[in-house]
């Protein structure tokens, strides 16, 4: 009986999950202005970067390709609390349980934050050309890093939200939490550009990171409860 | 409306709760023993160290104290997150804040000690600090100072009480989760010129002289009891400016 119970819960929160995923996807679709405004942002952040810096070395382009990131994901998951007005925030309260509502921001963040990554990464071959040595390997490092991005700001965004000032907070609060990774992952990427690494030390860092973005979910998971109650 | 007296012999009225008890006693023989022994007692003499190696005993105590602080710190945020009394707030930016000076003070022993030892003296100082900024350790230290100096930031803009308290326990926890984790992580992705690049610096038993560690440990918890009595009297601050607020 008990093991049906829990079972039902479970099965009630992934439920629950999807359809709050779902609703953000729709709320997207509808409000196609804020989608925009994160494609205009990138494009023109890019373009900024294409003229003043007019033919950039390997080492420039990938520092200024995570700054780049960086700023993108600020600037998109940012508005996943704050586009929230209280009054709805209120609403969900009373008809989810946190930890669905927290899940289901990471994993919208996340999509979000893997196209923001590809949309980056083809504006940055097109305008600033292809410096990489396996493009296809810092592909796949330059989404890991846009998901570990995000979800770190996800929390920060659900913390900052409560406070006054929360875009400019968001940044004050995250970028000393999120230098260490963005360090790893300039220091990861660099083997896309052909440096050579001893055996095994890329396949650790990969690894460091994965377990980096489970120890952001497992936290998320535990203290968002205690943020979410007014 | 919650007690905030929680703390126990807090009452001014009673002369007792300021009697000096045998921890703050300790904490000022230990001093007085780490500054007056630190100073006089033999040393191993190293030939690029010389003399400033007695800076061991201020600098690396430093660092120790404010990780023990900030680790009382966000024990007291875990507290106030489990049973939500002011008290348990109140200690923990108190403990914050504590930890934070001893870091800036670890920034300023260091400084003089990198000055002797690393500066290039054929160099203006400010292209020496350009290279010794990317310390390993000291990028460590630059973000656990970021991160508080964050905390407080955030502590500052909001304004309802319990939910200052609430907010700024989760970004503790969070932060400190988060940042120490990583400060033994990224001495091993750099190169340093930093004592202790092989595991973690201190805590390895062959890193000092026998010698020196006569006077270190003793001044390890010296000074980490020094940090503990600051931010007990800023607690019993914060409490009577609480009971007046609270009174009006």
């Amino acid at each position: 009986m008990q093991g049906l119970f829990s079972f039902i819960v479970k099965v009630n929160t992934a439920h629950q999950i999807l359809a709050l995923l779902k609703k953000d996807l729709l709320l997207e679709r509808r409000q196609q202005h804020t989608l925009y405004g994160i494609l205009l942002y990138i494009a023109s952040t890019v373009f900024v970067i294409y003229l003043t810096l007019e033919d950039p070395d390997a080492a420039t382009w990938n520092a200024i390709f995570w700054i780049t990131q960086l700023f993108i994901c600020i600037n998109a998951v940012a508005k996943s609390f704050l586009q929230e007005a209280k009054g709805r925030m209120l609403y969900f309260y009373t008809i989810t349980s946190p930890v669905a509502f927290i899940l289901s921001k990471l994993m919208y963040n996340l999509v979000l934050m893997t196209i923001m990554s590809i949309i980056n990464l083809m504006l940055y071959t097109a305008m600033l050309g292809n410096p990489t040595a396996a493009y296809w390997s810092f592909a796949a490092i330059g989404i890991l890093g846009g998901c570990g991005l995000g979800l770190i700001f996800t929390m920060l965004a659900a913390i900052a939200s409560k406070a006054l000032q929360q875009a400019s907070l968001m940044a004050i609060l995250g970028f000393p939490l999120i230098l260490p990774q963005l360090m790893m992952l300039v220091r990861l990427s660099k083997s896309a550009f052909g440096e050579i690494f001893n055996n095994g030390i890329p396949f650790q860092m990969i690894l460091l990171l994965l377990a980096f973005d489970a120890l952001i979910i497992i936290l998320s998971v535990i203290l968002f409860p205690f943020l979410w109650k007014d | 409306m919650e007690r905030l007296d929680e703390e126990p012999n807090f009452d001014p009225s009673n002369k007792g709760y300021m009697r000096l008890t045998w921890w703050k006693l300790l904490t000022i023989d230990l001093l007085l023993y780490a500054v007056i022994g630190g100073l006089l007692m033999p040393v191993p003499a190293l030939s690029q160290l010389g003399e400033t190696i007695r800076n061991l005993y201020f600098h690396v105590c430093m660092w120790f104290a404010m990780m023990i602080l900030f680790t009382i710190s966000i024990i007291h945020s875990i507290k106030y997150l489990n049973n939500k009394s002011v008290i348990h707030d109140i200690k923990a930016s108190a403990y914050a804040a504590v930890g934070s000076y001893m870091g800036i003070l670890g920034y300023l022993t260091g400084a003089i000690w990198a000055s002797y030892t690393w500066a290039d003296p054929n160099n203006p100082a400010y292209a020496s600090l350009g290279s010794i900024m990317r310390e390993p350790k000291l990028i460590g230290a630059a973000l656990a100072l970021l991160v508080y100096g964050a905390y407080f930031i955030l502590r500052s803009s909001i304004t309802d009480i319990d939910q200052k308290a609430r907010v700024s326990a989760v970004y503790n926890v969070f932060a400190y989760a988060m940042l120490f984790p990583t400060i033994w992580i990224i001495p091993r992705l750099l190169p340093s010129l930093h004592p202790g690049q092989e595991g973690n610096p201190a805590l390895n038993f062959n890193d000092i002289d026998a010698r020196m560690r006569l006077v270190f440990y003793p001044a390890v918890i010296g000074w980490t009891l020094l940090g503990c009595w600051i931010a007990q009297l800023n607690v019993r601050l914060e409490l009577i400016k609480e009971k007046k607020i609270s009174n009006v």
